[in-house]
């Protein structure tokens, strides 16, 4: 790599560290992509080809993981990431009802981020609250028992943070 | 005891999100206000299982239960509890009852936990306290009392099945592996509890991390592999930073790593991370997936017990079946096997959901019947209503009706009625879910989560899906049904893995019981459950409108018209079918159905 490639790097030194730990375990890529999304909340394309040369990894495959995968994403997230469970048991409690209002209130659809870039709503798969039902979460924060009328309190508390 | 009180607090996710860890501290607070730190150990545990009733905090030695205690509650339990030695009654699950204990709560009584032993009883953060409950000691007779065909025949003898779904005998797996003659071998724990519906093995990893971490060294040191790995889901933050965290106590204090209790057994345990996709649970899915690739199964045989990870002999077990194993081994396959029915032995884990009173995580002897967990632990159906059907094994699953209350569930009954044991996911309905609602979001799941590579699963989920969605709109016919059945039949036979093979069982399962739900659907265009809203017409009473004009106000595509104090009327080519006039409607004047 030369003196300007790595002055652009998108490979933080966290993440190269992180990186050199994990260079000669097999099957790191899961593992390496999984670092480079949390650094980002998704996986930038300049952070995936330089991971790509950095672990020998052709270009191809590493998209083929990405896009194989629901947890990677290749867009940027809102600031707020909101995710409406829609497990059986939030699916029965109204799970959707959930996904709508926060449509709504927030006037984008599902995995779109607002234009002011504050939020994006995804539905995900259980998240392992079930006795609570039904679920969001807002930036890792589990909220339970949720009802459409709390929808904007709870999204609202997140504006701005 | 060096404490007078020991007051236990949850801090799994669920427990948490319901502000588990403020109340945490300010009980910590409260007890060095009140100047009683010296007679009360404040203790963060895994989760106690009744989810529903969260935050939960227990005190000992009298095992007061204070269910939904907030944060605000903290002063008054230390002032009246620790330092009067009052029970806090109004906090209290059943406040009827005075001096009332954990064990004599109905949720807790049927419950037999084995799995779940140490989980709302130690501080998963600390290797101590899993070491004082007998910890690792199964391990230490492993290594220096019992040879690997001792172990493979305790474990046999105990008929330990899968419980990630399929029950395969544990033992079998273990024997096969330990016969293949191979340098390296592995051990993997499926922690990637896909399941929607399901969280026991996240409550495990979370409550009692230790439990899996000297499981899977009694394997290594077995079938003679040195290298173990977790594979979990990445959903489950608390679970990895817990096992991460047992990882290092365990390595600190020579139970992990090399040279395990100065012998020269050598193991280590990695994570590693999924991602999100339901197929990875497929045992072969999985181990690509550690390998860095897409997570796409193969056939089968070879089995991974002979060929797995990197191509060398693996064993795989989910994590509730690796939680058994250290008290089968200390307490013997006789004890073992005296629980549970003739083919299924020993206890299941169910998450109970959905819509039932006590929800949470019970842990069951095989042979328990569905209408004791219902009614006895889960409390009966919420708000009163109907029981429906119970859907258990997720979208491979199929749904238990009434009639089969009383059927003692174990692997073999729950199929034998068309449903199966799963992975523990227990999914109760009442008269307001729609059978073919509920197929029909089963069909999305495995339609998404199908990986693709073979075309059974991939065309043939997709159009089961198309004409499900179809019939949920009213516009089914009967030939559908039978092209239903039949592409139902074709998948469960060509499809490549689990997952293509099960995903026709809720439809099947559902075809079976509910004909009649399909039948109103299809010829009388109407949904018995009010839930399929095309099929829906919102009316208004004429006798109960008093025209408040709640409805009209509330409708998003103004279809409502009328004058004040006047009758209101529904434009029924314009109505988006939303409901929110229904919800509105304080008069009970509008009618949905």
């Amino acid at each position: 790599m030369t003196t300007t490639a790595e002055q652009e790097t998108m490979l933080t030194p966290e993440i190269t560290a992180f990186i050199d730990k994990w260079s000669d375990k097999p099957g790191n890529l899961i593992m390496v992509l999984h670092r480079v999304q949390e650094e980002y909340g998704f996986i930038p394309r300049q952070a995936a080809f330089e991971v790509a040369a950095v672990l020998d990894i052709p270009l191809a495959k590493i998209y083929g993981v990405i896009t194989f995968y629901h947890f990677f994403k290749l867009t940027k997230p809102g600031r707020n990431q909101i995710a409406v469970c829609m497990g059986t048991a939030c699916y029965l409690k109204g799970g959707q009802d959930l996904i709508d209002e926060c449509e709504r209130i927030l006037g984008v659809g599902l995995n779109t981020v607002t234009e002011d870039g504050e939020y994006s709503v995804e539905a995900v798969r259980c998240i392992g609250c079930c006795g609570l039902a039904p679920v969001l979460t807002v930036n890792g924060e589990v909220f339970g028992s949720v009802t459409t009328k709390q929808m904007r309190k709870i999204v609202d508390q997140f504006e701005g943070k | 005891m060096a404490y007078k009180n020991y007051i236990l607090v949850c801090a799994g996710t669920a427990c948490e999100s319901s502000k588990g860890i403020a109340l945490y501290k300010e009980l910590e607070k409260e007890l060095k206000e009140q100047g009683v730190e010296a007679e009360a150990q404040l203790v963060k545990t895994g989760c106690f299982g009744f989810c529903e009733q969260g935050p939960i905090v227990k005190i000992l030695p009298d095992e007061s239960f204070y269910v939904k205690v907030g944060p605000e509650s903290a002063k008054k339990i230390v002032a009246e509890h620790i330092v009067k030695g009052r029970q806090v009654e109004e906090l209290l699950y059943d406040k009827e009852q005075k001096g009332q204990s954990s064990d004599e709560i109905g949720f807790y009584q049927k419950q037999q936990r084995i799995v779940l032993r140490n989980c709302g009883v130690i501080n998963p953060e600390y290797i101590d306290e899993y070491i004082a409950r007998d910890g690792y000691a199964a391990l230490e007779k492993v290594i220096f009392d019992m040879s690997a065909d001792e172990v493979v025949n305790e474990i046999k003898n105990a008929g330990l099945r899968g419980r990630g779904g399929a029950g395969f005998p544990t033992g079998l797996k273990w024997g096969f592996t330990k016969d293949a003659v191979s340098e390296q071998k592995y051990i993997v724990c499926n922690a990637d509890e896909g399941d929607p519906g399901a969280y026991m093995d996240r409550s495990t990893c979370e409550g009692d991390p230790h439990s899996v971490l000297e499981a899977m060294s009694i394997a290594g040191k077995t079938v003679g592999a040195n290298q173990g790995y977790i594979y979990i889901r990445a959903e489950y933050p608390l679970a990895i930073e817990r096992l991460n965290n047992a990882i290092a106590q365990a390595h600190e204090y020579g139970l992990l790593g090399d040279n395990i209790l100065g012998t020269d057994f050598c193991f280590d345990i990695e994570l590693r991370l999924g991602a999100g996709a339901f197929v990875c649970g497929e045992e072969t899915a999985l181990l690509a997936s550690i390998e860095g690739k897409r997570g796409m199964p193969i056939p089968r045989p070879p089995f991974p017990a002979v060929k797995g990870l990197w191509g060398k002999p693996t064993v795989i077990n989910n994590v509730e079946t690796w939680a058994n194993i250290p008290m089968i081994i200390l307490k013997g396959s006789e004890w073992f096997s005296s629980i549970g029915t003739e083919n299924s032995k020993g206890t299941k884990v169910f998450a109970l959901t959905g819509k039932i009173n006590n929800s949470g995580l019970i842990e069951v002897p095989m042979g328990t019947t569905l209408r004791e967990i219902i009614y006895d632990i889960g409390g009966g159906i919420s708000g009163g209503k109907k029981f429906k059907a119970a859907q258990t094994g997720g979208p491979s699953g199929g749904v238990i009706t009434e009639e089969f209350l009383d059927v003692p569930i174990d692997y073999e009954s729950l199929q034998s009625i068309g449903s199966m044991m799963g992975s523990g996911g227990m999914i109760v309905m009442d008269e307001d879910d729609c059978i073919v609602d509920v197929t029909k979001f089963y069909l999305e799941f495995t339609v998404d989560e199908s990986c693709g590579k073979c075309a059974p699963c991939r065309i043939g989920g997709r159009t089961n899906y198309n004409i499900l969605n179809k019939i949920s709109k009213g516009q089914g016919t009967m030939e559908d049904i039978d092209q239903l059945k039949v592409l139902a039949q074709a998948m469960r036979k060509a499809s490549l893995c689990g997952l293509g093979q099960t995903a026709p069982n809720p439809i099947m399962s559902t075809l079976h019981y509910f004909e009649d739900e399909y039948m109103a659907h299809i010829k009388d265009h109407k949904c018995p459950a009010g839930k399929c809203k095309e099929l829906l017409n919102y009316t208004v009473v004429d006798d109960k409108c008093i025209g408040c004009t709640a409805c009209a106000r509330v409708c998003p595509t103004n279809c409502i018209s009328g004058e004040v104090k006047e009758l209101h009327v529904i434009d029924q080519s314009q109505c988006i079918k939303c409901g929110q006039c229904f919800d509105k409607c304080k008069f009970d004047a509008i009618l949905k159905g």
